[in-house]
Formats: structure tokens, sequence, C-alpha cells
């Protein structure tokens, strides 16, 4: 497995994307001006509510955005390559290789017709020019390293003879398979049991330590993010509100959203008769709110009075050290 | 090959070293096993007995779980048993026919269309036996059913395999890509599908000349789109599963993934309607050959038996009756077999 060395600099560094679906009712501005570092084995958590954006993102840098999806703005270095500027052949040869993806439902993302071992061993033959026999070989190493019981006669199974945590072990070494410096997990554990979902969490961390793969984990469980990023990053309609190391956003939320969603996690054994339920629903992403995109269903506006919100788009703001929000409560000259 | 009779290995085994202060792998363990009961459990004593040996091939899992539930079906297997019939009846004809099928008999002291001469039932043992009776043109009938089958099943695998493969192609292609080669495609399909089949096949036939490969062609071409029809809604709705994300997502090239990945997913629809096709074609080379526009004689084929017979109906019946029958005999099976099929491939029924 590769070492995710690097060159000193930053994975992954996304600059300005913007990924909009061109639909038949409108430009959906799904991914607006995104920016996201990635270092070498860090692992970010991509927090936010369904449609948020988290996914496109994701999807955009592995270039799988479908249409009438595209990217129209930004760019996207992989290691100080461009991922826009390669071609559909060259960034192929990364997917799978270089930059892997795992899929919030494990089952379903594992192809019926095969069997597990065949699916891992695919990965060999499509980027090493594996024959059947070492492929497989391989396979079962890398199901030895995600810890599949019995690996040996795991690889000979169906995907409908696995469970969810099972299939997800074995999507994951088939991300891992290849050794790749940055994985992507899109919920990875959304459909999963919670005992299985710790068990999937200390694998990513496993793979961290061990691998040094740097891991983007998309999510919209905060709990999950806590327990496992290092940096955490809060899009909200298309845009990252807020960003910073993952104790200082837990323990000093700047952005009115963030807070939000940090307030409405109900806690264990605390049973508190509200919980801090965010109003409203996320603006749509075809007919943008003008100024802020929270702003609707934000509650500090309205205790500060703050007549900006509704008027002008607030930029990203340094609130601490490597700590940013993007909120008029804390520029300078915002009245 | 692990050997499923072997006990659960102790739980420590398997899991990464760096778990084993943990907790969970202990659990994962327990679960694991638990799980594995359940499995061998649901998939019953087929999946324990044959243990690990599903190695390489690729979808012997489905295929394998397919033919037993087939088994348990009484009419697929009735299908298949007159199916086998008639397979043996094809392949060991020479064995089987007494007479060559197209050697004319009169000098053996024949009339055309002799009834039946069995010597068991009492036909006199200085006759010749002809267990059938003779044809018009003084040729043993039983001979002439016999190589009949030959002509039937092979017509129609090969008319049926010839549409199946382009009908594939094109339903790939329109499915997979969509837009503008899914149009022009199934537009194309559209039209061919607008003509009444038989129709269209006399048609065909009229312009290339009557002959064998000619009916076949015909028949095959006719039937391409139920094929592209089929492949194709197949495709919509697996190209837009999860797991073809996730195939991309690990580098796998448009053509791998379609021809790899994606028609696998496609081929138990495929597999139903190519075998209750069969079924259709045996029907439409017969009334091709009835017309005269498919098998030429001297060459015995049911349908043009028929034909030729058919105004001795009266006079001679077994002549017209066992060609039918034979006729008859064929379609059932495919059809008993297809819908057999339909409810072993289905998914739904669970199992």
């Amino acid at each position: 497995m590769t070492q995710a060395t690097a060159n000193g600099g930053p994975v992954l560094e996304i600059r300005g994307l913007k990924t909009h679906f061109f639909t038949r009712d409108g430009v959906v501005k799904a991914v607006d001006g995104v920016d996201l570092t990635v270092e070498a084995g860090e692992i970010v958590g991509l927090v936010g509510e369904s449609g948020c954006g988290k996914s496109v993102t994701s999807m955009s840098v592995l270039r799988l955005v479908q249409d009438p999806g595209r990217i129209v703005d930004g760019s996207i270095r992989f290691q100080g390559t461009d991922l826009l500027g390669l071609s559909d052949k060259e960034i192929r040869n990364i997917r799978g290789d270089r930059i892997s993806m795992i899929f919030q439902q494990p089952i379903s993302s594992l192809n019926p017709v095969y069997t597990a071992g065949f699916q891992i061993a695919e990965v060999y033959r499509v980027h090493r020019n594996m024959k059947k026999g070492p492929a497989r070989d391989k396979a079962l190493e890398v199901l030895r390293e995600v810890g599949i019981p019995d690996p040996e006669r795991r690889i000979d199974a169906y995907p409908h003879e696995l469970s969810g945590g099972m299939a997800q072990r074995i999507m994951i070494a088939m991300a891992l398979a290849a050794g790749p410096e940055l994985l992507i997990a899109d919920e990875p554990t959304t459909a999963l049991d919670v005992t299985i979902q710790a068990q999937i969490i200390d694998l990513m961390r496993d793979v961290r330590e061990d691998l040094g793969t740097a891991i983007i984990l998309i999510t919209h469980d905060l709990g999950i993010v806590a327990e496992i990023a290092d940096r955490v990053a809060v899009m909200y309609a298309g845009e990252i509100v807020e960003e910073a190391d993952v104790e200082t956003l837990f323990t000093d939320p700047k952005h009115p959203y963030t807070r939000g969603l940090i307030g409405s996690i109900p806690v264990a054994g605390a049973r508190r008769e509200w919980l801090d339920v965010i109003p409203g629903r996320v603006p749509n992403l075809i007919d943008l709110p003008p100024g802020c995109r929270f702003a609707p269903r934000c509650r500090a506006r309205l205790e500060n009075d703050l007549t900006i919100c509704t008027e002008r788009e607030p930029a990203l703001l340094d609130v601490g050290e490597n700590h940013t929000a993007r909120c008029w409560l804390y520029s300078e000259g915002r009245r | 090959m692990s050997d499923p009779t072997v006990p659960p290995q102790p739980p420590d085994e398997g899991m990464p070293p760096t778990n084993v202060t943990d907790p969970m792998p202990a659990m994962a363990e327990a679960f694991a096993f638990e799980r594995e009961d359940e499995i061998e459990r649901a998939v019953g004593e087929g999946f324990a007995a044959s243990g690990g040996d599903v190695s390489g091939h690729a979808t012997g899992g489905l295929w394998r779980t397919a033919g037993r539930e087939l088994l348990r079906k009484k009419s697929a297997v009735v299908g298949l048993v007159m199916l086998t019939v008639l397979v043996f009846l094809a392949v060991f004809a020479p064995v089987i026919a007494p007479y060559d099928p197209n050697e004319v008999l009169f000098s053996e002291g024949v009339a055309p269309r002799d009834a039946p001469c069995i010597h068991l039932l009492g036909c006199p043992d200085d006759q010749p036996q002809h267990i059938l009776g003779i044809d018009g043109n003084g040729r043993d009938y039983f001979s002439r059913l016999v190589y009949g089958a030959r002509v039937s099943l092979l017509a129609a695998f090969v008319a049926v395999t010839f549409a199946m493969v382009w009908g594939t192609i094109v339903g790939l292609i329109a499915g997979f890509f969509g837009g503008a080669a899914d149009n022009v495609l199934m537009r194309l399909m559209d039209v061919l599908l607008s003509f009444p089949s038989l129709l269209l096949a006399i048609a065909i036939v009229s312009v290339l000349g009557p002959g064998l490969i000619n009916a076949i062609l015909a028949i095959s071409v006719v039937t391409i789109p139920q094929y592209a029809r089929i492949v194709r809604s197949s495709v919509l709705s697996i190209r837009e599963q999860e797991f073809v994300a996730a195939d991309r997502a690990l580098g796998v090239g448009t053509w791998r993934l379609l021809w790899h990945r994606i028609f696998p997913n496609a081929l138990t629809p495929l597999v139903v309607i190519a075998t209750l096709g069969i079924a259709t074609a045996v029907l439409e080379i017969a009334s091709l050959s009835f017309l005269g526009l498919g098998v030429q004689p001297p060459t015995p084929e049911w349908g043009s038996m028929l034909a030729a017979e058919r105004n001795q109906v009266f006079t001679a019946p077994h002549l017209v009756f066992f060609a039918g029958l034979m006729i008859m005999w064929n379609v059932l099976s495919f059809n008993l077999l297809g819908d057999g099929l339909r409810d072993a491939l289905d998914p739904r029924l669970g199992r």
C-alpha cells in the first residue's frame, strides 16, 4: 500500500467549485462556490442537511456528476493535478486507484451477480492489469485487512448473502484495494445498525492510522463527526458556512446554523422537553433568497435585528484560529 | 476453499490486531456467526452443501438456485422432459429413424399414403413395418417426422439466437446511452413492430427467395424488437442502481460497465423471453414452410409435411395428425419451460 506522503502539499484542494444542474425548471445551484482543503492523512467531516450539496461536492471530485449536472466553475487539485483538466481516461485511472469512494447503501452498491471477491479482484484487474489468480489472492489479503471474519469463505459470497456491516467492509476493501491517497465516504454508516456503525468508524480510523489515507467523511450525523474527524466543514444550501477543527466546532460554534445543528442532537440520557429544532427547511436551490442563504431560518438575525442579512451575502470570515464562518454577526462594519 | 463443516474459528482470528483491546471485535464475531447461521438457514441445504466452491464462475449462484427452483415446478419439469425427448430425437435421428427420410420406397412394395403397419399390433409379418405409414411420395413417415425435429429445433434456435444478439446490442446501447441513440434505435424497432410479424416474414422471404436460411433470417428480424425492448427496459433501471455508480467510482470504463456489469443483470428476463421466443419461432418456421416459403422439399419439415398432405386429411388423417402433434409438442415444451423459468428467476417470489 502506498503511504500518502505526497509532496508536502494538501492531498486535495477545492477552490470555488460550482456544480449546477440544468433542469427544466431552472438552474439548481447544488454546489455554489465551495472551498475545501484536505491534508494528507486527515479526516475531514463534511456535514449538512439532505440536499445541501455534500454528495454533489464529492461526486464532483471524481467527476461523476451525471447529466443534467455540470461543473461550471472552480478548480479541484489532487496532489497538484487539476482533476477538471484531465481526459476521461485519465480521470478513470484515478478513480478507484488514487481516490476511492464508498456509498451509503453497501448491499446495493455491490453488483448482485458477482461474488464479493470477484468485485474486489476487479480493482486489481482494472488498475493493475492483474490476472485472475493473483488478483484473487490480493482480494483475500484486503478482506483480511478490513477485518472480515472467515475471509476464505466470504470471498465467494454473493452480496445478498452478506449483512449490511459485512457488505460495507467489503465496499471499504474495494475502495482500499489499490491503496488510494484519498477516500471519500458518502454517509458510510447511515444505513447500518448503531453497533455496526461503531465498527465501521473504527475501521476507518484504522485505515487512516495504518495506511495514511486521507478521508472525506460526508454525513449528517454530528456524533460520528465528533468521534473521528479532525476538521469539520458545515455545508448549507451549496455553500460552506463554517469550518473549524473538531473541538472548536463543537465547543464554540459560530454560525447560527451550526449552533442549530448541534442543538438538535438528542443527548442520550438527558430528557429534554424540546429539542432545538431549526425552523423551516433548506431553501429552493433554483430560487435562492437574496443575502444570506440561512437568513429566512435564522433566529440570531431576528434577535440582533440585522437587516443586512437579507440584502447581501456574507463572505467566509475569520472568527478564530483556523476557524471561519459565513455570517454577518462577525463582520466589523455590518450595519 | 473452506469446508462448511469446519466449526467456527475462535473469535479473535480474522480481526485486525489494532482492535484487540476494543470490545467491538468480539461483538463483530458474534454477530458474524449469528448471521452465518441465518444465511445458511435461509439459503437452505443447497448453499451449505455447495459451501465455498462457487469460485470463479460469475453467475453460478443465481443459476444454481434458479435450477433448483425450476426442478421444483411440475410444469417446468414436464416441459423439460418433453424437450429432452425432442432433442434426443433430433440428435439420434439417424439411429432412431428406420429409413432414410428422403428415400422413396415404392420398390419395396408400398403404396402412397399406406396406413401404418406395426407388426406388434397384428400387421402381417410379410409386409415391411412402417409405424406411422407412408406419405404421398412413398417415404417412411416416421423417419421424416424424426428428422423434422432436427430442422425445427435448429431453425428455431438459430433464429432466436440471432434475434437475441441483435436485440441485446440494440437494447443495451439504447438503454445505456439514451438520448439520440435511444430515439433512433427504438423508433427503428417500433417500425419493425408495426408490421404483422408473419406478414413481414413473408415479405422478407418473398424478396430473398424461399429457403430455410431466409426463413430463419425473416423470423429473427421480426423478433429483434422484442429482445431490444426487454433489454432496454432492464438497462434503464439497472443503470440507476448504486452499484453502477460504485463501479464508476472505481474507475470501470464505459464498455466494461455495459458488458460486464449491467448486461449480466439484464440476463434473466432475456432468458425467459428467449425460451418463450423459441416456441414462437418453431410455429413461424412451420407456418412459413406450410406456405411453401420456408424449408423446401424434399427436406423433412413438419410444416411442409402438413401442407403436402392437408388435402388428404380425411383419407389419410395420420399424415396430418402426427406432424401437427409434433409442432404442438415442441411449442408446448418451450412454453412450459419458459413459464417455469420465469417463476424460477423471479426474485420477487420469495424462496
